[in-house]
């Protein structure tokens, strides 16, 4: 009785997910009339416009990873060695964005950084450039923060900072060449998860104009019939590539270590 | 040379401080500032005035609908989200199905909790738009038209329907570790003592749940409150729930006054911080049975 119950629940969540899934795979194969083709794929990866905004998304995703390991990496570090009383206030702050809605966090960019404020960065296209990848960075702090911190947690921060500065390390040394590629493993797995996160956003982009692959994915959904399946297809498979990735690298890493 | 006494102060000073200041500053210039000035944007008038007219506009009747359909839709998305959420990972943690299945379900709900957005809303069209799959397939093999009968995708229960696609894995992801958490004891105790099945969940399972369930519960209530994407894709800007009429209000000031704008804004703040604040007192109330 338990089975069926559970088996019945399961099937049920099975269709729910499924379906839709199906349902865009088979729809972005019917471009060609009568016949399965690839031609929705075909003529999205020939659209210029495709490729320029996605390679201006996958910039903006890495440039996002750089700038959010920068920031992330130092300050977790510090708060864990030098003032753990800041840990909650820190914590605290890195939650926020998933409480406050983006919408009205890039609301307050608009007001305050437009042409006529102290910090004009909205009135460049290259200082728009870095407002979005900033705001990139508020938005993915929850999961970078998340992913340092508990690859942080894992190794003994004291004794692999006090043995490297006994060597004649730099604070700069300790951080590139001890700690970072001690929790790349977390480092990356955030790095996957931000990139998941960037490559699609939308609402960031809408608002400050910039020609990211989230508008253009609005913008097909508009004009075109069977190109947006096959870009949901892409994006579904992007972000699965992601997630596997978070699962896979630790794996690959253990494997090289135990080989030591 | 310098003094003694400036140099002891110089050493005093707190320079443990400097190695946080660039995140301090990075979090206060583009999360915390931007936040407030919105917030108190909304306390003033355009000539820089306390007021609370800016609140006060916000129960005009078309502001209310938008923000009553809204707390409507997040309602709806997260109590289906929560029933078949919570069936799933009990089916998966309790209800014998193979070991396998769970390690799967985990995974699958990690990529599917994040394939929310302008994509989702794609596949949705793709399978119950005009010409969907799912459409196509009801017509086709049973002679159902759901056209016919009224069904839309732009709709309170299309957009209801499409927001759960991404509310089931986040419930299974965060149940998950609470099912996990009732001890094997607990129900051997309650079966020693001749308790029923439906005994044991009514009285023992269920309310050491209960805080967990609350909780995500209000998790995902903001977390469908706060998605703008989705909606905007799925209907163009027909449907008017709150995120969408403060996007158009921020792109075109359609409601002819910016600071009515930040008091929208200031209104999504409240409603999707305090849904927050119940889920973490939820979750410290919850974690008392976790130890």
């Amino acid at each position: 009785m338990k089975r069926f119950w559970s088996c019945a629940a399961f099937g049920l969540g099975v269709c729910y997910f499924f379906l839709p899934l199906v349902g865009m795979l088979e729809f972005s194969l019917k471009m060609r009339r009568g016949s399965y083709s690839l031609d929705a794929y075909a003529s999205v990866l020939g659209d210029p416009q495709f490729q320029a905004t996605f390679a201006y998304s996958t910039m903006m995703a890495l440039l996002t990873i750089v700038f959010g390991v920068l920031i992330v990496v130092p300050t977790v570090y510090w708060v864990r060695l030098k003032l753990p009383r800041l840990r909650p206030v820190i914590e605290f702050i890195t939650l926020l964005p998933l409480v406050i809605p983006p919408i009205v966090i890039v609301f307050g960019y608009i007001r305050l950084f437009n042409t006529s404020s102290w910090l004009p960065l909205t009135g460049s296209s290259s200082g728009t450039n870095l407002l979005l990848m900033l705001g990139y960075s508020v938005l993915s702090l929850p999961y970078m923060y998340r992913a340092v911190d508990t690859g942080l947690a894992a190794i003994d921060l004291r004794t692999l900072t006090e043995a490297a500065q006994s060597l004649g390390a730099g604070w700069v040394t300790v951080l590139a060449r001890v700690i970072l590629p001690n929790v790349l493993v977390a480092v990356l797995s955030g790095a996957f998860l931000t990139f998941a996160i960037v490559i699609g956003e939308y609402v960031f982009a809408a608002l400050l104009d910039r020609p990211a692959f989230g508008p253009y994915l609005v913008w097909a959904g508009g004009n075109k019939a069977y190109e947006p399946a096959a870009l949901a297809v892409m994006t579904f498979a992007l972000t699965w590539g992601c997630m596997a990735l978070i699962q896979l690298v630790p794996r690959l890493f253990k494997h090289q270590r135990a080989q030591r | 040379m310098m003094p003694s006494s400036f140099r002891a102060t110089w050493r005093q000073l707190p320079w443990n401080w400097l190695g946080v200041a660039p995140f301090l500053i990075f979090a206060a210039l583009f999360l915390l500032w931007p936040t407030l000035n919105i917030v108190t944007g909304a306390f003033f008038n355009a000539d820089g005035d306390l007021t609370l007219q800016n609140l006060g506009n916000l129960f005009a009747p078309e502001i209310l609908n938008a923000f009553s359909l809204s707390i409507r839709l997040s309602l709806a998305s997260a109590v289906i989200g929560c029933l078949i959420g919570f069936a799933i990972a009990l089916a998966v943690c309790l209800g014998g199905l193979p070991p396998g299945l769970r390690a799967a379900t985990m995974t699958f709900s990690g990529v599917a909790s994040n394939f929310a957005g302008v994509p989702l809303s794609f596949a949705y069209v793709a399978t119950l738009g005009r010409v969907g799959f799912v459409t196509m397939l009801l017509r086709d093999w049973f002679g159902v038209n759901i056209y016919a009968l009224g069904f839309n995708m732009i709709s309170f229960w299309g957009l209801t329907m499409t927001y759960v696609f991404f509310q089931i894995p986040l419930m299974v992801l965060i149940i998950t570790p609470a099912i996990d958490g009732l001890k094997r004891e607990w129900r051997e105790a309650a079966e020693v003592l001749g308790a029923t099945n439906a005994q044991y969940w009514r009285m023992v399972a269920l309310p050491v749940l209960w805080p967990s369930l609350l909780g995500t519960l209000a998790l995902l209530f903001a977390n469908a409150f706060g998605a703008v994407a989705t909606a905007i894709a799925l209907t163009g800007s027909l449907l008017s729930i709150a995120p969408i009429l403060l996007f158009n209000q921020i792109r075109g000031d359609v409601l002819q006054d910016p600071h009515l704008g930040y008091a929208l804004a200031f209104g999504m703040i409240v409603i999707t911080g305090v849904s927050n604040g119940l889920y973490i007192v939820m979750r410290s109330r919850a974690e008392r049975w976790m130890k």
